[in-house]
């Protein structure tokens, strides 16, 4: 823990390399954002938005699922709350994100956690939280992840907005892109065989909650029952599961 | 011109999106959370992530059915295979995409 510490307060002294590392930890973010930033600017300007509209929803609510659930609710006329208790629900799941990164932040600067919060998404939890683990990581680095993140997001789905679509749809397999940082980060995360099996036991769990019933709250729930199983498993395994 | 029922909803949006991002980040960095959920929060990653993605491999259409012969499904374990051996996340989207890529070409 000592090291650790060390390590923290290093990197928290020299911001350059702090924005630095937080930048390439983006990348593979930006490439999946790109196409589908670009995809909901296209999809947005058809609904009838405009460009600037485009961007405050972007900046304002910065979730790509229920931004595309937005869109197709208002250009179906849509009552307001219906699509905020839309949004609320598929929105839940930065609940369970939050609270696993919450761990890895004890007594942090309660300004920064509420910039960081703001950019917790799908990818940047995933990216954010195997760094972490790696612990020479620290709030700053996730921070500027987070938001050139939140920019590329921004400038894709304006850009869709201005353009219609300029650029090739399915170019280069780059819908492919977030697909594939989800294989590598799931398996950065797999570091045992209670990691494994808790895995397995959500993957399919959702795949048969997804089938059976509407939206998207497979994932809370199939992730919240399958690391359940998971604790109680290595409690029962004893002390000889520790990684 | 920003209609006000727009803007409206937006900021309702951004509030019920924000409040589940925020909340567990200020409150639960500031006690002392009892192991099992330590524990338990431990094993979210994994899970979140493997919920998320299988569906996304497996599953097609609105609503969702089973589909086995997915293009995604087929690049997935060559990726896979990618991940676990090289253990490079940059290397893993490039041969992802480029797989997909090829899988597009040949389907």
């Amino acid at each position: 823990m000592n090291l650790r510490e060390l390590k923290h307060s290093l990197t928290r002294g020299d911001r350059r390399s702090a924005f630095s590392k937080g930048v390439a930890a983006a990348w593979p973010i930006c490439l999946g954002y790109a196409p589908i930033g670009l995809a909901f600017g296209v999809l947005a300007q058809k609904a009838g938005l405009t460009p600037l509209e485009i961007g405050l929803m972007s900046v304002i609510v910065f979730a790509g699922s229920s931004q595309f659930i937005a869109v197709s609710m208002l250009s179906a006329g849509a009552s307001m709350a219906s699509i905020v208790a839309t949004a609320f629900v598929v929105n839940l799941r930065h609940f369970l994100m939050s609270s696993a990164l919450a761990v890895y932040l004890k007594n942090s600067d309660r300004k920064k956690l509420t910039f960081f919060s703001y950019g917790v998404t799908d990818e940047s939890f995933a990216v954010n939280l195997t760094r972490f683990r790696e612990s020479a990581w620290d709030l700053n680095s996730a921070l500027v992840t987070n938001f050139t993140a939140n920019i590329t997001w921004l400038m894709a789905t304006v850009l869709g907005g201005f353009s219609g679509q300029f650029i090739p749809a399915h170019a280069f397999g780059i819908d492919y892109a977030l697909i594939a940082m989800f294989i590598c980060l799931l398996v950065f995360q797999l570091r045992g065989s209670v990691y494994v099996i808790t895995a397995i036991i959500a993957g399919v769990f959702a795949v048969f909650l997804s089938i059976l019933i509407p939206g998207n709250s497979y994932i809370v729930i199939a992730s919240m029952a399958a690391a359940a199983i998971g604790v109680v498993l290595k409690t029962r395994a004893g002390s000889g599961e520790e990684s | 011109m920003i209609a006000k029922e727009y803007l409206a909803v937006l900021l309702g949006m951004g509030l019920v999106t924000f409040l589940p991002r925020w909340l567990p980040l200020v409150y639960l960095t500031k006690r002392n959370l009892p192991s099992w959920l330590v524990e338990w929060l431990d094993l979210i990653p994994a899970a979140i992530l493997s919920a998320l993605l299988l569906p996304e491999l497996v599953t097609g259409g609105a609503p969702r059915a089973l589909d086995l012969l997915r293009p995604e499904l087929m690049v997935a374990a060559p990726t896979l295979l990618f991940a676990i051996f090289t253990k490079s996340l940059g290397g893993t989207v490039i041969t992802g995409m480029l797989l997909y890529w090829l899988a597009g070409k040949l389907f």
